[in-house]
């Protein structure tokens, strides 16, 4: 008796529990991601029509458009997370190693440029790479060496998204390679595995969850990205992010802007999915 | 010989993280730098001898401040009211039965993690313009649709630093205080409050300094009457370039320091505490 009104109880709380969040969720979450599928399949007049998409793919001239512009920003961002990866690996890799005190010192340096706002970071990025007047030019310039294009190149793009991601990839790598049972390094090391060996048996192995979780959250942000190529890059490199950028803010062709955002966002959701493949169904892949 | 490698690759390890925190740290000093710029000289690109010339400007400058202190004010609320949100979340999650349910749940919690930035800016923006024109609204972008935007995108940290608390914890600690006679309520604030306490608190800290520091969502759901920091950076480095913004950001970077050393040291602390 006792147990059933507790039973009740407890069911009623759970419902005014569940409510706020779950209306929160409904509201705030998921209704906007419908929205952005209601506006894609509809045209400025409010009707229902794939004209949008349409647009996009109908010419051999917009195909290329859309062609370019996807696969600019996948490669530059496919590129960035790669020397992401291997700037960052060896940094976590000792990190790890070394002392609590060092582990704890280089954390909170590598913390402060991540909350640094990327607006301002990107932008002292132009004042470096200037072309004319940048310090690394005025340098140059100073020893009288030959000034290289620095400023509006891809490089200066992917040195961008570098730059403003590359803590993300370190924080990941580093939690995951600190929690490697050190008796493992130990038991391969008795059994004769030299330094090497231990990095491509042991630890390389075991950081898995943490590359594939780094490589997510530097590629999905670099993927989407926009003002670092409006920055950096020269004025016809766009985007992906800048072109739905513009569409939003400069031309308010809301329906165009709904279309891309919703191939971007499917498109990520396909790459989340291959890359959940590779890490075997680990959970825990999304670790701050 | 063991010693001795150790040594050599200390050596190199001390020297590879320099290169990688003077790549970090490289546009920061340029800031700081430009920041005591003399006063005549307004490029950006070039450096006079020091002055405090844009600390007094920016200081004085109304707009500047303003936005410090929307932001900071945005940032404290938006992270309070998720904080209250995402705990009852999280322990709503915590006891579904269902476990299909959870799953779904949380599977939508992490959507805003997964997605783009962007994707969830244009997606709350067009929520926001699409609830305008059904209500009528003339003004379709202002500071609640800012407060909404930021509770949303802080609410997935917060749910899931508490969760783990909770699962941690003893569910029968919670029935045996309400045996004993506590209210549901009682039992809350007796008992499972304060044992994830500090998820709680790193919860706190985590979604303010998510808003504090974001730009991309901010930059589709805001209106013109509420601007924060860092959106008013971003129409500075659009429109004209003075080394005020240097200042400005020289402080900001400055405040940021500060507590992260401070965290840093309260956790030593709390640390050498646990040892003894």
């Amino acid at each position: 008796m006792k147990a059933i009104a507790q039973k009740q109880r407890r069911g009623l709380s759970a419902l005014t529990l569940n409510t706020p969040y779950l209306f929160w969720c409904l509201v705030f979450v998921l209704v906007p991601l419908g929205m952005v599928a209601f506006f894609s399949f509809h045209n400025a007049q409010g009707e229902w029509t794939l004209d949008v998409f349409r647009a996009l793919i109908d010419t051999p001239k917009a195909r290329r458009t859309l062609f370019e512009l996807f696969g600019v920003s996948i490669l530059y961002a496919l590129i960035a997370t790669i020397i992401c990866l291997f700037l960052a690996y060896p940094l976590a890799y000792y990190m790890s190693h070394a002392t609590q005190k060092t582990q704890r010192n280089l954390m909170t340096l590598i913390m402060v440029p991540m909350l640094m706002n990327f607006v301002i970071c990107t932008y002292c990025w132009v004042t470096i790479l200037a072309n004319e007047h940048g310090i690394i030019a005025s340098f140059l310039d100073f020893l009288n060496l030959p000034k290289p294009k620095l400023l509006g190149t891809p490089g200066a793009v992917i040195l961008g998204m570098v730059y403003n991601f590359l803590p993300y990839m370190i924080m990941p790598l580093y939690s995951v390679m600190s929690k490697v049972n050190p008796s493992l390094v130990e038991a391969a090391q008795d059994l004769g595995a030299t330094g090497f060996g231990v990095l491509r048996k042991v630890t390389l192995p075991l950081s898995v969850p943490g590359i594939i979780s780094g490589i997510t959250m530097v590629f999905v942000p670099s993927v989407s990205t926009f003002y670092i190529s409006q920055q950096l890059g020269a004025s016809k490199t766009l985007l992906i992010g800048d072109r739905i950028e513009m569409a939003f803010v400069m031309s308010n062709d809301f329906n165009t802007g709904a279309a891309l955002s919703l191939i971007l966002m499917l498109f990520v959701v396909v790459c989340m999915m291959v890359m959940h493949r590779f890490s075997d169904g680990e959970e825990g892949a999304f670790v701050v | 010989m063991i010693k001795k490698r150790g040594r050599v690759s200390r050596t190199m390890f001390l020297i590879y993280s320099c290169i990688v925190l003077g790549f970090l740290y490289a546009p920061i000093a340029v800031m700081v730098l430009f920041s005591f710029n003399a006063k005549e000289n307004r490029s950006t690109t070039s450096f006079q001898p020091a002055s405090l010339y844009w600390y007094k400007e920016v200081l004085v400058n109304d707009t500047a401040m303003q936005a410090l202190r929307n932001t900071i004010f945005l940032a404290l609320l938006a992270a309070g009211i998720a904080v209250i949100l995402g705990t009852i979340a999280a322990i709503s999650v915590d006891r579904m039965r269902r476990k299909w349910v959870q799953t779904a749940v949380l599977q939508v919690t992490n959507l805003p993690l997964m997605n783009p930035e962007i994707v969830t800016g244009i997606s709350l923006m067009l929520l926001f313009v699409f609830a305008a024109q059904l209500l009528g609204l003339r003004e379709k972008l202002n500071f609640t649709t800012m407060l909404l935007a930021h509770i949303t995108f802080c609410l997935p940290y917060v749910v899931l630093s508490i969760l783990p608390k909770l699962r941690q914890m003893d569910p029968h600690l919670v029935e045996a205080a309400q045996d004993l006679g506590c209210s549901q309520f009682r039992a809350f604030f007796k008992v499972t409050l304060p044992f994830i306490r500090t998820g709680i608190v790193s919860a706190f800290i985590m979604a303010v300094t998510i808003s504090l520091d974001d730009f991309v969502i901010s930059y589709f759901v805001s209106g013109s009457d509420f601007v924060t920091l860092p959106l008013y950076l971003f129409s500075l480095t659009r429109k004209r370039v003075k080394p005020d913004i240097y200042a400005l950001s020289t402080l900001v970077f400055a405040a940021i320091f500060l507590l992260m050393l401070l965290s840093n040291f309260v956790q030593i602390r709390a640390e050498k505490r646990a040892k003894k």
